[in-house]
């Protein structure tokens, strides 16, 4: 990208270059980049960079660092508190599978004529919009001893004494706070769902409801093939969130009880304790793990979605088949 | 339609509205709780079940108690800085990197925009260990400009937004304008940035909404609680000592997320839109 023109020593030369069109492409490119670059190196590249070499030693933020291998990646595996976290990551997974579903159908019931459509979205996406801490002592609240949710399962006709500590008692604090992670997203991933619904043409649905196709075929021929894409897409992404999750358990429980994930026991492990070499091997562990996962996405996207738009065209003909068939079978009968 | 296929057709109906105003009910009852308890006195907090109403609606001693407490008028203006300065001086990077990446070819073009999308895999909770060491030596440890520089540098979704945007809007348009004798900067600046408005209108309430959320590099970098509370760290100074007073807590918390209600009911459409576009490419 260098400029081509003998610009050396000859400013004249540099600022007849610095006025061509070519000039101006080098100028223009350079000045709007270098910001964005910079930014991106100094808190995304070096501190990955750093993270690598860190894990290597035996360190403090401050003080000096003792060089030992691969021994804080040993620990990693070794200590019970470190990979064990990891498995808690199973109840965030069986949680977005949950949170997916939820979302499907709500977005496939929202997508159609409802009355107060708009209201019922809007007070399932609002969660989304709050922030972490604030979410966090709402349901410290909402779960304490014979407040909000004892009181409404007593509603429901459940006794008090019957009813577990959602958040102390171990058999049953790691799926509380994941019901927090469900409440504060299911209604994101149903806006992002309508969206992708709201997509297909919808003259397809109207030749389905001519053809006297149900709801339910509605959704198993048109809606499912349609936005199986961003449904893989989030089911991946889920994976991947599940494995770092963290928000809940730090501000509802700061991971005491058995609640502390992977990630919260890493942020106590560099902050608190300051053993700063564990918590990057911690962390680089958890990137491969998450690089891992993402390779193995692009493959499955290669392989199952090969030519996604042939496959696409190919199945909507495959769709309108079907339809016809199924109407064909309808008149016969 | 013969009466059975009626009355099938009834129970769904009937159904799905059950289920939606189930889901509805699950989704505000958390929040429902909260407004109720701050409007309590503590007398009312001390003696009657949490779901009791406030005998009145009209006791805002609470959220002036924690508003004082929590020390939110200087949360409140921090974070007022803080989301200007993000928003414009992302507004400004994203556009302009966006048009250099989308309009021009050059070597290295695919690779920069390889090396933002592979900043997206990275989770930033575990980076945080090692860019707490880079912001020390920067200095920029319980200083609010070091906090905005380094908020404003991790935004990939909105990158992606004005690029798709850009992608609709036709060459010809800047062609033409290099005729008249424009230069790149004027294509950019008068021509392009206009267009991108709704583009930018989107992104600003993302990153808007994420920002005055942001609490854990606030609560890392910004230690310094009683000049530096952001709104979201700000709630922190309920952790302690008031632990169980919830009446107070409550009317904290719904100060807190008063602002994002407000831009929810103004910018609805926006916001949908937004979580849309940047899910395709994100």
């Amino acid at each position: 990208m260098a400029a081509r023109v003998n610009t050396a020593g000859d400013n004249k030369g540099f600022l007849k270059w610095a006025r061509s069109r070519k000039g101006q492409q080098v100028i223009i490119i350079v000045a709007f980049m270098i910001i964005p670059l910079a930014l991106l190196f100094t808190f995304t590249y070096l501190p990955f960079g750093e993270m690598v070499g860190f894990s290597f030693y035996k360190m403090k933020y401050l003080g000096k660092r003792t060089f030992v291998g691969w021994k804080n990646y040993a620990s990693v595996f070794s200590r019970k508190d470190c990979f064990g976290a990891l498995k808690l990551s199973l109840y965030y997974m069986g949680g977005s599978v949950v949170q997916l579903a939820l979302a499907l159908y709500l977005a496939t019931v929202l997508s159609f004529k409802v009355k107060g459509g708009n209201l019922f979205k809007g007070f399932m996406f609002f969660p989304y919009l709050i922030n972490g801490i604030a979410i966090g002592f709402i349901f410290k609240f909402f779960y304490t001893r014979g407040f909000v949710f004892d009181t409404v399962l007593q509603w429901c006709g459940f006794q008090l004494d019957n009813l577990p500590y959602w958040l102390k008692d171990q058999r049953i604090n790691n799926i509380s706070l994941v019901g927090t992670s469900v409440w504060r997203y299911f209604g994101q991933n149903m806006v992002l769902f309508i969206g992708a619904i709201m997509s297909v043409d919808s003259e397809l649905y109207e030749a389905a409801m001519l053809d006297g196709a149900n709801r339910l075929q509605q959704f198993r021929y048109i809606i499912l093939p349609s936005i199986k894409t961003i449904v893989t897409l989030n089911v991946i992404l889920s994976i991947t969130g599940s494995l770092s999750a963290f928000e809940p358990p730090y501000v509802i429980t700061s991971g005491a009880n058995g609640t502390g994930t992977y990630f919260v026991v890493m942020n106590e492990i560099a902050h608190t304790q300051q053993k700063v070499g564990l918590a990057s091997a911690m962390a680089v562990v958890l990137l491969l793990i998450i690089f891992a996962a993402t390779i193995l996405q692009k493959l499955f996207f290669k392989y199952v979605f090969r030519n996604a738009e042939d496959e696409d065209f190919g199945a909507a003909k495959k769709r309108e088949k079907q339809l016809a068939k199924y109407a064909a079978r309808k008149a016969g009968r | 339609m013969t009466v059975l296929q009626k009355i099938g057709h009834y129970l769904v109906s009937v159904l799905k509205y059950l289920s939606l105003v189930f889901f509805s009910f699950v989704a505000v009852l958390p929040v429902v709780s909260c407004v109720i308890t701050a409007f309590k006195t503590e007398e009312e907090y001390q003696n009657t079940n949490v779901m009791t109403l406030p005998e009145s609606w009209l006791n805002f001693n609470n959220f002036l108690q924690s508003f004082d407490r929590a020390n939110m008028g200087k949360a409140f203006v921090n974070s007022l800085i803080i989301l200007v300065a993000v928003l414009t001086v992302s507004v400004l990077v994203g556009t302009s990197l966006a048009y250099v990446l989308n309009r021009f070819k050059f070597p290295g073009n695919g690779l920069i925009r390889n090396l933002f999308l592979f900043a997206t895999l990275l989770p930033g909770v575990a980076m945080q260990v090692a860019v707490y060491g880079i912001m020390d030596s920067l200095n920029f440890i319980n200083t609010l400009y070091g906090y905005i520089i380094m908020m404003c540098g991790t935004d990939v979704i909105a990158i992606y937004i004005y690029i798709q945007f850009f992608e609709n809007i036709s060459v010809s348009l800047d062609e033409s304008a290099i005729i008249d004798g424009a230069s790149y900067f004027t294509i950019y600046h008068k021509i392009l940035l206009p267009l991108l408005k709704p583009a930018i209108v989107t992104s600003c309430i993302l990153k808007g909404v994420g920002t005055y959320n942001e609490y854990y590099c606030a609560n890392l970098y910004l230690q310094n609680k009683k000049q530096l509370p952001t709104v979201a760290t700000s709630l922190y100074t309920f952790v302690g000592p008031l632990g169980s007073k919830y009446n107070l807590i409550c009317a904290g918390v719904i100060i807190s997320l008063l602002p994002a209600l407000i831009v929810f009911i103004l910018f609805q459409k926006q916001i949908y839109n937004g979580m849309t576009a940047g899910s395709v490419k994100g």
